[in-house]
């Protein structure tokens, strides 16, 4: 194979896709990267305008003192191993880069790339723990940018970038696949639910729904699911037919120009379809990338999405709360069951509270896990890690730290709502074999346990 | 000889102190950037202060955080370092008359006794860090040789301080080596680790603003939980 697969510049076409989708496990892309020449001026260049007191002073103060060092899941699962610090894997890559002014060599840079996605998640627990204010999870996002920037980004990642880039889309549903599936998941759930649509591009909605295209691509009947409870609910509701993907892999790569198109799509949909809100589906790097970073990418300088952005969540949590959705209380959750809340929703975005509420309406018996809310670990598989083949075992062994803090609750269901918690809890129970271990989104028991109004013509099937 | 080191050398090494750590601050505020780092610095003033406020707070209270609660040990040894480091520079006697003389400013001076107790509080706290870094695996991983630096440069005036108060008879030499050591540490603190006495509170104040302005300050309902 000699076409060029791993270099500096993002994909952005069709066939940029095709060639590295080819490379089964990028075995050639990674043998390429073994060759990628640094360019160290620009590097430099880039750390000058880039790198500024912030995350200057951050490596510049740190103590050296392992506050940092139990509070990383990675340090924890690898035995407390020293090289899985926080203040050492920063320091040993970006810093070292930094005290070089650039001038490092592509074996440097393989490295760093494999502690920036194999060894840290941008999960921002460290931070959160260091008396000087250190956020490690920032700076490695930070790193990310850069070593994208300079070609050295797992072939996923590169991947799913060239994605956002040339569907805008995680994965390869174009509009017409959308606004299809869309279509056929009506059809599908007629029989039951007569009067259920999914309507796109209404203008002047109440809300506008936006979700992941894995949901299009693998699990459309979660889209059928959300419709049935906008529909119960009595929302006046739509999705955009361009702008509706809210995911963001572009933010795992580092590939901040990707960011920025993404989230500035979903926002030209709000300027288009006028909603009064935004609903985003249950994923928490999705909000992350759309609510929390996704102002400042699309270069609004408050900080502030355009109209109120809710994660799903939260849409659940007011609907509750004002009788719009009601449970029947027959139908609770009996068995003992715990709450995942993503680190991009609850630690970077505050919403713990608001899904503990849900919790005290759906079960009967929720016992919350040891650290939780805020504090909660990163489900082992965040910031893009579970998506990385290079990093399979890495991710594996991370893995065990939650599925310890889970067993220690006792509880037999794991309510996700997000799609990365959810793939690593599936993935921990394939691998460590904990079959009695169950795992689950919100969607799915709202509807099998909401009470229909009278109003609403329902057939049971 | 001392006249020397209290007189001009002790004003050059506080204004190298004072005129570093502040200008350290000016970089530093004038280096945050709301585009790169993604935090609305100038707005949202009604959450960013509090949050700014609770972040520095929270942490100089033992127990008062989640990290310090974690660590007890470290969390003490910390604790007893820096409630000296703080307290017997500022106010032990000879120290104010000398800003007294210097600067005109006044400021209350400590018991004798009370310094004394408070500087070996702060000299077990530096040994209980000193044989932290000597013997966890972490730290070893992490030492380098500013952090040793670091430490020496922090001994130092405190151990001579306390030899020129117990040992009286060569009261003179442990004075002089006090006053060059606490210059050196003056002298040294802008740029090295010690910066931290001034960036601490840079620093804190950005994570608790970051925190309050983007990272659920609307949401969360007060301030950042540390
Ligand atoms: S806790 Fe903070 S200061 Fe201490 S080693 Fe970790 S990052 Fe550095
Ligand atoms: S951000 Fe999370 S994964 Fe990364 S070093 Fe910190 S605690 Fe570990």
């Amino acid at each position: 194979m000699s076409e060029v697969l791993c270099s500096p510049t993002p994909v952005t076409t069709k066939e940029g896709i095709h060639a590295l989708l080819k490379d089964k496990g990028g075995e050639e892309y990674y043998r390429q990267m073994k060759n990628l020449w640094v360019d160290q001026v620009a590097l430099g260049r880039d750390l000058e305008r880039t790198c500024k007191s912030r995350t200057r002073t951050w490596l510049s103060i740190c103590a050296h003192c392992a506050m940092c060092a139990d509070s990383c899941f990675f340090y924890k699962a690898n035995d407390n191993d020293p090289k899985q610090i926080p203040s050492y894997k920063i320091q040993s890559t970006l810093g070292e880069m930094i005290r070089k002014s650039g001038r490092v060599d592509t074996e440097f840079m393989i490295n760093a790339m494999n502690v920036a996605w194999g060894q840290c998640t941008c999960c921002n627990r460290c931070g959160v723990y260091c008396p000087h204010g250190i956020d490690t999870g920032v700076m490695f996002s930070y790193l990310r940018g850069l070593l994208f920037k300079h070609g050295f980004v797992p072939w996923e990642l590169k991947i799913g970038s060239g994605m956002h880039r040339v569907y805008g889309a995680q994965m390869d549903v174009t509009e017409e696949d959308w606004v299809e599936t869309c279509e056929w998941m009506v059809e599908e759930n007629q029989d039951e639910w007569p009067d259920l649509e999914i309507p796109v591009d209404k203008e002047n909605a109440d809300v506008m729904y936006i979700l992941n295209a894995r949901e299009v691509k693998h699990y459309p009947e979660d889209i059928a699911k959300a419709a049935i409870l906008f529909h119960v609910t009595g929302t006046n509701w739509t999705v955009p037919s361009k702008g509706w993907e809210n995911t963001s892999l572009t933010m795992f790569a580092g590939d901040w120009e990707g960011c920025a198109q993404n989230v500035k799509r979903v926002y030209a949909a709000v300027d288009r379809l006028k909603p009064k809100m935004v609903v985003g589906t249950e994923c928490g790097h999705a909000h992350r990338a759309t609510v929390v970073e996704g102002p400042y990418w699309a270069g609004r300088d408050s900080g502030e999405p355009p109209v109120p952005f809710l994660h799903y969540v939260e849409w659940v949590a007011m609907c509750l709360r004002t009788g719009k959705l009601k449970i029947d209380p027959a139908k609770k959750i009996k068995v003992p069951c715990t709450l995942q809340d993503s680190c991009n929703y609850v630690r970077n975005h505050g919403l713990g509270k608001i899904t503990r509420e849900i919790m005290s309406y759906i079960a009967e018996d929720f016992r919350e896990m040891d650290p939780n809310g805020d504090h909660n670990f990163c489900c082992g598989g965040g910031g893009g890690l579970n998506g990385i083949g290079r990093y399979r075992n890495e991710r594996n062994v991370a893995l065990k730290h939650k599925l310890e803090q889970i067993k220690a609750t006792g509880a037999e269901l794991v309510i996700s709502p997000c799609h990365n918690c959810w793939d690593a809890i599936r993935d921990m129970v394939e691998v460590y074999e904990e079959h009695n271990l169950k795992w689950t989104f919100l969607k799915p028991l709202l509807v099998d346990m909401m009470i229909i109004p009278d109003h609403i013509r329902h057939n049971e099937i | 000889m001392m006249d020397f080191i209290t007189g001009p050398l002790f004003a050059l090494s506080l204004l190298i102190f004072v005129g570093g750590l502040g200008l350290r601050v000016i970089l530093y505020i004038r280096g945050l950037d709301a585009k790169l780092e993604r935090v609305a610095y100038n707005f949202h003033f009604s959450r960013s202060i509090p949050g700014a406020l609770v972040s520095i707070g929270k942490w100089l209270i033992p127990g008062g955080t989640a990290g310090w609660r974690k660590q007890p040990v470290a969390a003490a040894a910390f604790f007893l370092l820096h409630v000296g480091a703080i307290f017997v520079p500022l106010f032990v006697l000879g120290h104010t008359v000398l800003l007294e003389d210097l600067t005109g400013i006044s400021l209350p001076s400590l018991p004798g006794e009370l310094a004394d107790v408070l500087t070996i509080a702060t000299l077990c706290g530096l040994v209980l860090l000193v044989a932290r870094r000597l013997t966890s695996p972490a730290l070893r991983q992490l030492n380098s040789c500013q952090d040793w630096l670091v430490l020496a440069v922090t001994i130092l005036p405190f151990f001579t301080g306390l030899m020129a108060s117990f040992d009286t008879a060569s009261y003179d030499t442990w004075c002089i080596l006090h006053v060059l050591s606490g210059e050196l540490f003056l002298i040294l603190a802008p740029f090295t680790k010690l910066s931290h006495i001034a960036l601490y509170f840079m620093s804190r104040a950005q994570l608790g603003m970051d925190y309050a302005i983007k990272r659920g300050g609307a949401t969360r309902g007060g301030a950042f939980p540390w």
